[in-house]
């Protein structure tokens, strides 16, 4: 276990072959093995289940897990695969349609998949990164009681995570990353507690939380009624949302990812056209229209998916930060841009969020994954927004990134934006939010006030278990 | 056994400023080794052929004057296409759009106002010529900016569609009366010619108008909001919308341009070289084609164009004289446009990307 | 018009189909694995003028055709090399292949240009079937290559669809990171298809030296090769589905030669056709791709890159 950022997806990653490790040695059942790919992790028994699925969206099932399998067949080779499915899922209790495509799957299944897969390979250590993030707590269970089992069959199981309870849920023994190092390796669970471990993780005592002033709530900032939206697949797959944010508060909404929430976001600032209901900002009804027209209105968007709707790679550090503001005065005079004036403004953004980058004209693209978030926030947070909408804003970023993404939208709430906070970390909800709504299969299916609210409650909402 | 040895990639954070001159130019040299070798392999001496080639064209002022009446249409149909490769809209249609100007010239000056003086005519060739050459690239255009069809086939579709209109026309229509036999439209009238340089071939109102072209260009892409727009959605077309530009607006308006300067390339042709209309592949050798070159020798870089396309005018000058002086087909200079080419687009990977070679300090068995 | 003028439109148009088959098949191989490969149209004419010269050389026909195929695998490896291994810009780099092409041919072909080849492939009658009214003789008095490629268009959608090579090729050109994961060789996957899109357009292009048009004259290939990349995309990258695009080019082409008498309209007004019919083509692909929601492969046109991350 370890921190976000704290290498433990690296580590594997060598270890599965995806990385080359500068030095150091890796030994499996006793013998030093060189790993030059995923072939060579495979032909020694190590399967990884990564936290974004290595999945081929448009083939089945069955075709996923032939994929790059060596016993099957030339000609029809899904038909040998398709019986040891059969077979799993009745040993492991694994139960899939060999025939479904992978888009079709909800995220548990697709993880099951992926179980599959390096079962088939006769994987003697599963590795699983992060894999309960994107599960409710009953798929959870499900993981475990499978994890279990193929453990009692003599396999090894390494399982990544940074929650506390998860380890002492499941693993036997716990080794402790902190900064790229191991701070405490192989320590039997039973002989240490979650406190303990929490110091060693953070290096520091938790109990550390945000000072979050008491909300002083304005008047309303977003107003969203009775909305419907569909995906690209052309299914309804936002169902009549409504709620409001009132400007000086964090109104967080909470769900497993692909319950409509990416939808959601998308009709509100103007990517994607509602099919029903309304949105008003401030006393503005931009209700399917352009996202110029909504962002116009003083609205800043921090995207879920920000190697697309981040950054343009290939443009300098200034081409990317003034891509809000170049539309007005003093950016732009009539059709020309004020070059200087953006440099020297860039300049002094770079400084103000302490951006890493060898200079204002780096591209983008080169630079690391905090960075580009910092960047991000800089542009969207640099012209005083009245409203905030943030898709999972510290997701794959640093601790000290997190911390400063978390501090600015706290402060941008203090000063009077509202902020819409999009999150499947449940910490990070509780800790930045005044009020919390889950959503679950298109709908908010309860509100409640986050100094009231318990992680079981959430749970079980998101789940939709009774 | 394995060599201790990682070869490892990694992006640049910077490009160091002698790079981005050093490999255009390794490119373009690496590519006219490749073509020797060709050359050679063909049982024809490269050397003498560069010798000769090298020396009439440079060593002569009709040479000099060649290059320079090649290297004008060149540079505006490339200096269009820097804008809309920029936008990754790729216009392959620059041969069409060109022929389109030249029809138009063709039809203004014969048959439209052939008694207008130059001072009127001229302009109006060029007018007509820009309008052309946009409108058919707005075809193109519009289909990919409305139902995102595929730019690369209908433009080079158009530029088939193009060769046999003007075939058409100057096989039906447009035939001339005084031309022998031959299927040409008649020369036109006077004042419709463009002057040239006195003692050279060189058009000098077209030259002028590509050379303002270039930097009008330059402008529009670093100071301008289109011009930003253009490079943003290039890079990002998703967030080009996120951020509310809007697409269409951006794909039309970068085939307008580029549409509309080699519709001016193509007046050039017919007003300054042929002076009247004739087969599709005299009026144009492959300008449309040859300017995609420049366009990426030049890094997409509008000012660079002048240079590289003094230099693929050369080259096809060049092409003139193998046919002439060692009867080697014409298209063969497309050997020298296609190593270039594929050189220079190899050669990006050295500017995006550094190749280092890590040495392990730890080797253990192989798997 | 008269039934033997339409089987005889129907026998020509298979015929003039078959190059745009043989290519789209090839494509559709390199397009699957993510590699777009616009040069094929350069690819075509080597392979032209390579079966033109070994025919000249040798008088052995199927040493050419054989030798043209091997031309386009090398001309189509200079793709693979730039796009696959230096991350090129496939587009750029396509057209580059595709002028490096028509140039070779025509430096090639300068010494061959109208001379008389010593033999060519007859179309022949299959006994008994070719004497069935109209389709008899369009769909049973062939060259023996217009049914080869036919097999082929067959076979190459068993391997893509039915076998653990097509497996491998859809997953590299959907999500070559995925199929990376499961120790599937991209670079290697996409080296092959692309290489075997070569052959095949260095194949077409020999067919139309060799047999449909025998001799080698510059510009032969006249935009086919672009309409065997625009076939593609109409064919919704199947190979099966690349057969009845295929026909229906070869009619268009077929037809201006048809109507030009009845019709009275001039040659080259007519020999916009095949053209101005690729563009339509263009339009009702895309109304179908958007009607049924299949597309293009997801990685199409993008390098893979497998990154090291700088710790």
């Amino acid at each position: 276990m370890g921190e976000n950022g704290a290498g433990k997806t690296t580590l594997m990653n060598i270890l599965y072959g995806l990385y080359k490790p500068d030095e150091g040695r890796i030994f499996v059942r006793g013998h030093e093995v060189r790993i030059r790919g995923p072939r060579d992790a495979m032909k020694l028994g190590i399967g990884m289940v990564h936290q974004h699925f290595k999945l081929v969206p448009t083939l089945t099932v069955a075709e996923n897990v032939a994929l790059g399998l060596e016993e099957t067949g030339f000609f029809l080779p899904t038909k040998k695969i398709e019986k040891a499915i059969e077979e799993a899922a009745r040993r492991y209790g694994l139960d899939i349609d060999p025939d479904a495509k992978i888009w079709q799957l909800s995220v548990g299944e697709r993880q099951r998949v992926e179980i599959l897969k390096a079962l088939m390979r006769d994987a003697r250590v599963l590795i699983l990164d992060e894999p309960t993030t994107v599960l409710t707590p009953g798929e959870k269970e499900e993981l475990f009681r499978i994890l279990r089992k193929l453990a009692d069959e003599g396999r090894g199981i390494v399982f990544i995570t940074h929650k506390l309870d998860e380890v002492f849920r499941i693993a036997d023994r716990v080794t402790v990353l902190r900064k790229g190092r191991v701070v405490a390796s192989g320590v039997p669970t039973s002989e240490t507690t979650p406190r303990e471990l929490a110091k060693l993780m953070v290096g520091r005592e938790v109990g550390y939380k945000l000072a979050k002033r008491p909300k002083e709530p304005g008047e309303v900032v977003l107003k969203v009624e009775d909305l419907f939206a569909m995906d690209d697949r052309g299914t309804m797959v936002v169902k009549g949302v409504s709620f409001e944010v009132r400007r000086g508060e964090v109104f967080g909404i909470a769900g497993v990812a692909g319950n409509g929430q990416k939808e959601l976001v998308e009709a509100i600032v103007g990517l994607r056209k509602p099919e029903k209901g309304r949105v008003v900002i401030d006393s503005h009804d931009v209700t399917g229209r352009s996202p110029a027209e909504v962002l116009g209105l003083g609205v800043a968007f921090i995207p879920e998916d920000r190697a697309r709707y981040g950054i343009v790679p290939d443009l300098s550090v200034a081409e990317n930060l003034v891509l809000k503001a170049y539309r007005y005065p003093p950016f732009s005079k009539g059709m020309f841009l004020d070059v200087d004036y953006i440099r020297k403004w860039s300049e002094e953004l770079v400084a103000e969020y302490r951006i890493t980058t060898p200079s204002i004209d780096t591209p983008a693209g080169s630079l690391s994954g905090g960075n580009i978030q910092r960047l991000i926030l800089a542009r969207e947070l640099s012209t005083t927004p009245r409203l905030i909408i943030a898709s999972h804003p510290t997701y794959g970023l640093d601790v000290a990134a997190t911390e400063q993404v978390r501090a600015l939208l706290l402060k941008h709430r203090d000063e009077g934006a509202g902020v819409l906070l999009i999150s499947e970390d449940l910490d990070e909800l509780l800790e930045l939010s005044d009020r919390i709504a889950v959503m679950r299969d298109g709908r908010i299916v309860g509100i409640m006030d986050a100094s009231e609210a318990d992680v079981e409650e959430i749970g079980v909402l998101m789940s939709g278990a009774s | 056994m394995f060599l201790p040895i990682t070869v490892r990639v990694e992006k640049r954070l910077e490009i160091p400023p002698w790079l981005r001159l050093a490999v255009p130019v390794c490119s373009f040299l690496v590519a006219l080794a490749l073509a020797s070798a060709v050359f050679a392999f063909q049982g024809l001496n490269p050397l003498a052929i560069y010798g000769t080639t090298f020396s009439r064209i440079i060593g002569t002022r009709i040479g000099l004057s060649f290059l320079v009446v090649k290297a004008i249409p060149l540079l505006l149909c490339a200096v269009g296409l820097v804008m809309a490769f920029r936008a990754q809209v790729w216009n392959i249609g620059a041969e069409g759009q060109l022929l389109l100007g030249a029809v138009a010239a063709a039809g203004l000056a014969l048959f439209v106002m052939p008694e207008a003086p130059s001072a009127v005519l001229i302009p109006a060739m060029f007018l007509a010529g820009f309008l052309a050459g946009a409108a058919w690239a707005l075809v193109p255009a519009v289909l990919k900016a409305k139902l995102n069809v595929n730019e690369v086939i209908t433009t080079l579709m158009m530029n088939y569609i193009a060769a046999k209109l003007v075939e058409y026309l100057i096989y039906g229509p447009w035939r001339g009366k005084a031309t022998w036999g031959f299927p040409f439209t008649d020369l036109i009238p006077g004042n419709a010619v463009l002057p040239t340089v006195p003692g050279t071939g060189i058009h000098y109102p077209t030259l002028m108008l590509a050379l303002l072209s270039s930097g009008a260009v330059f402008v529009l892409m670093e100071k301008t909001k289109l011009g930003y727009e253009v490079k943003v959605f290039g890079g990002n077309p998703e967030l080009a919308k996120a951020v509310g530009m809007r697409p269409a607006k951006i794909i039309i308006a970068c085939m307008l341009v580029s549409g509309g300067l080699a519709g001016l390339a193509g007046v050039g042709e017919l007003a300054g070289v042929h002076k009247r209309l004739m087969y599709p592949e005299s009026i144009s050798a492959g300008y449309g084609y040859t300017a995609i070159i420049v366009a990426w020798l030049a890094r997409l870089n509008p000012l660079a164009c002048v240079l590289t396309a003094l230099l693929m005018g050369g080259l096809l000058a060049a092409g003139e004289t193998m046919r002439t002086s060692f009867s080697i087909p014409y298209a063969s200079v497309n050997v020298f446009n296609g190593l270039i080419l594929l050189c220079v687009v190899a050669g990006e990977v050295m500017l995006r990307y550094k190749v280092k070679l890590v040495v392990r300090r730890s080797v253990g068995h192989e798997a | 018009m008269r039934p033997e003028v339409i089987s005889s439109v129907l026998q020509i148009a298979i015929r003039t189909g078959t190059p745009l088959l043989l290519g789209a098949i090839g494509e559709i191989y390199a397009e699957r694995s993510g590699v777009m490969n616009l040069g094929i149209e350069g690819i075509m004419a080597v392979g032209a003028v390579v079966g033109v010269a070994v025919s000249l050389a040798t008088g052995d026909v199927w040493l050419s055709f054989l030798l043209a195929c091997i031309a386009g695998v090398v001309m189509a490896l200079v793709h693979a090399f730039a796009s696959v291994s230096l991350y090129a810009n496939q587009v750029v780099s396509g057209l580059a292949l595709a002028m490096l092409g028509l140039g070779l041919s025509s430096l090639m072909g300068r010494s061959y240009v109208g001379k008389p080849l010593p033999h060519t492939i007859l179309p022949r009658p299959v006994p008994l079937l070719a004497d069935i009214p109209v389709i008899g003789p369009a769909l049973f008095y062939q060259d023996v290559l217009v049914y080869a490629a036919l097999a082929l268009a067959f076979v190459s959608w068993l391997v893509l669809f039915k076998t653990r090579w097509g497996i491998m090729i859809r997953a590299v050109g959907e999500d070559p990171s995925a199929a990376d994961a499961m120790g599937v060789n991209v670079y290697l996957v996409r080296y092959a298809c692309v290489a075997f899109g070569g052959a095949m357009a260095g194949l077409a292009g020999a067919y139309l030296s060799l047999v449909l048009r025998p001799g080698w004259t510059e510009g032969m290939t006249a935009g086919r090769g672009w309409i065997a990349f625009a076939l593609v995309i109409f064919a919704f990258w199947d190979p099966l589905k690349a057969i009845i695009g295929a026909y229906l080019f070869g009619a268009m082409e077929t037809l201006q030669f048809f109507l030009q008498v009845p019709l009275g309209i001039s040659a080259p007004l007519l020999g916009m056709l095949p053209y101005v019919a690729t563009i339509l083509a263009m339009l009702f692909a895309v109304s179908e791709t958007l009607r049924k929601h299949i597309g293009a492969p997801a990685a199409l046109g993008k390098p893979y890159i497998r990154e090291e991350k700088v710790i």
